[in-house]
């Protein structure tokens, strides 16, 4: 017999044995779960709510994607500045004290916000069309200040700007320079769907890689106020929701909560935590949790737990009633 | 070279023990799990509680979580929305998933409360807390490939904590390709080893006795943790 058999036996050694049939036993779960599952799956479906594209944004809400496309030119967008792994900014970096992880990780999704999303896609619909060749001729051939200038007007114009019932986007006249010819030919292509393709141009045939479309949305108000309707951001335990009323990622209600409470929901923080942070300092709480869990055997007080609450003596309730009745004899 | 197509040792002599590489793995494997502890026909009577069930029911989910993924994966990432079969097996994909988190938590609190890590058995209650780890990242990968608007809300939504830690050029939540990938393939199979590595464990080492039941001296002896 070989060694850890007779280990096992002499484990097992004063435990009463009972008949065990541990292929019947699999057999009736795996039936069981699939009677379930297909019950529920029959009954209740699963969610599926249709994507957003860059065409439906465009035509439900023009305004929020001019103004968008307009804060990627003049590089004020949140992915403009947003910092690793999309560029060198520092928009978005989160630090907690001296870990500045996301600034050593570096950047490796490379997106220049104003050519990315707006002069690249321009060009490449530019040929024939002559009017928006001149028009990016003369903003590519202006100064900084020049197009700065321009933009700024132009986005402050956006606030009082009207939407026709063509759906072109106007506002008051102003000296925008060719600022309004580019923003009107972004949504005439974000309308007819073509943008939602050529932000997904690239050097290859075949294309997976969604981010800078993704990161564009992002940048809008309309998926967000979408999500909101749903109760899916991250103040409204969004990470664990789905769509609908179906249940979403339940496992991850600890990750969740921690969103919902100071110091990760503060301005002003404590230890160096707040809102500005939170991300980092949520990660950095459940990898510590996540190790403690893993670690328990070996950690005094976490690992008494269970003798101290004792819940066992309902898990092994008959047992221990068996053991009260007929104790077994000391042990070798 | 002559070929030794007799086999064995003559007869009234005891054969000698074979050696290499292949006898070696065979031998540590006869003993870390002989077939009859793999299968077994008996248990102890203290396993006949409820919190027991909820192992199994977990692995029983897992497997339709495999098949209908394969399913699923095998008609294409488009296929469940275009099709009414397709979003018959989405479903059973998505409540099988339900199931298997359900009884997978229920199996790590009872194995909690049970101390299930005592004698001997803290590197398989260390792989279980490892699987339901690893079970998170790949069900998150799966909400990043549906397609649909859950998706790219949790994509947008998720990638500041991700991006936060440094770690967003690796995964990048946003590329469909490798998160399609990560979810078919790579975390379904690191998955199913991790289970199958802590099934052998619960099986080469019996389930642990009861808090406070009195264990022979001669084996306490000899077990940590």
């Amino acid at each position: 017999m070989k060694r850890r058999h007779v280990d096992k036996e002499r484990y097992y050694r004063g435990v009463a044995m009972v008949p065990y049939d541990l292929i019947k036993e699999l057999s009736i779960a795996m039936i069981g779960i699939l009677v379930v599952v297909l019950v529920l799956a029959v009954a209740l479906s699963s969610p599926d709510v249709p994507s957003v594209t860059i065409q439906s944004w465009a035509k439900a809400d023009p305004v929020d994607f001019v103004t968008t496309a307009e804060a990627e030119l003049a590089g004020t967008s949140d992915v403009a500045s947003y910092g690793p792994p999309y560029n060198t900014g520092t928009g978005s970096v989160q630090t907690w004290g001296f870990l500045d992880p996301q600034e050593w990780g570096g950047v490796h999704v490379a997106t220049d916000a104003p050519n990315d999303f707006v002069l690249q896609p321009l060009t490449q619909a530019s040929p024939g069309d002559t009017d928006l060749q001149a028009a990016l001729q003369t903003y590519n051939s202006a100064t900084g200040d020049q197009r700065t200038s321009w933009l700024a007007k132009y986005g402050n114009a956006l606030a009082n700007a009207t939407v026709g019932s063509d759906g072109s986007v106007s506002v008051a006249s102003g000296d925008y320079g060719p600022v309004p010819v580019l923003m009107d030919q972004m949504l005439t292509l974000a309308r007819s769907g073509a943008l939602d393709s050529l932000l997904l141009t690239s050097n290859h045939f075949y294309q997976t890689d969604f981010s800078r479309p993704l990161l564009f949305l992002d940048d809008g108000g309309y998926i967000g106020n979408l999500a909101q309707d749903q109760s899916l951001t991250g103040s409204q335990w969004g990470m664990m929701n789905e769509t609908g009323r179906y249940p979403g990622q339940a496992w991850l209600w600890l990750y969740t909560m921690w969103y919902q409470i100071p110091p990760f929901t503060s301005d002003t923080g404590f230890l160096g935590i707040s809102s500005a942070n939170a991300d980092l300092a949520v990660v950095g709480v459940m990898l510590t949790l996540s190790l403690l869990l893993i670690f328990v055997p070996w950690i005094p007080g976490l690992r008494d737990i269970p003798r101290w609450i004792p819940i066992h003596k309902l898990i092994w309730r008959r047992h221990y009633a068996t053991m009260r009745k007929s104790p077994p004899s000391a042990p070798v | 070279m002559t070929a030794d197509v007799t086999g064995g040792a003559p007869s009234g002599t005891p054969p000698a023990p074979e050696t290499g590489w292949t006898a070696a793995v065979r031998n540590r494997v006869e003993q870390t799990l002989p077939i009859t502890e793999l299968l077994p026909t008996k248990q102890p009577a203290y396993v006949g509680s409820w919190v027991y069930v909820f192992g199994v029911v977990t692995i029983a989910a897992l497997v339709w979580v495999v098949v209908s993924g394969v399913v699923l994966a095998a008609f294409g990432s488009a296929w469940w929305h275009i099709s009414s079969v397709g979003h018959f097996f989405n479903s059973v994909h998505f409540w099988s998933v339900q199931m298997f988190f359900i009884f997978l938590v229920l199996h790590l609190w009872g194995q909690f409360w049970g101390a299930g890590w005592r004698d001997g058995r803290a590197t398989t209650w260390m792989v279980g807390v490892v699987i339901f780890l690893v079970s998170v990242v790949t069900a998150f990968t799966g909400y990043l490939i549906q397609q649909n608007f859950d998706s790219q809300w949790i994509a947008i939504n998720a990638k500041d904590g991700i991006n936060s830690t440094g770690l967003g050029g690796l995964f990048n939540v946003l590329n469909f390709g490798q998160q399609y990938g990560l979810h078919v393939m790579l975390f379904p199979v690191a998955v199913t080893l991790l289970v199958v590595l802590h099934i052998v464990q619960v099986r080469s080492r019996g389930v642990v006795r009861p808090i406070g039941d009195p264990m022979p001296a001669d084996e306490a002896a000899g077990v940590a943790s």
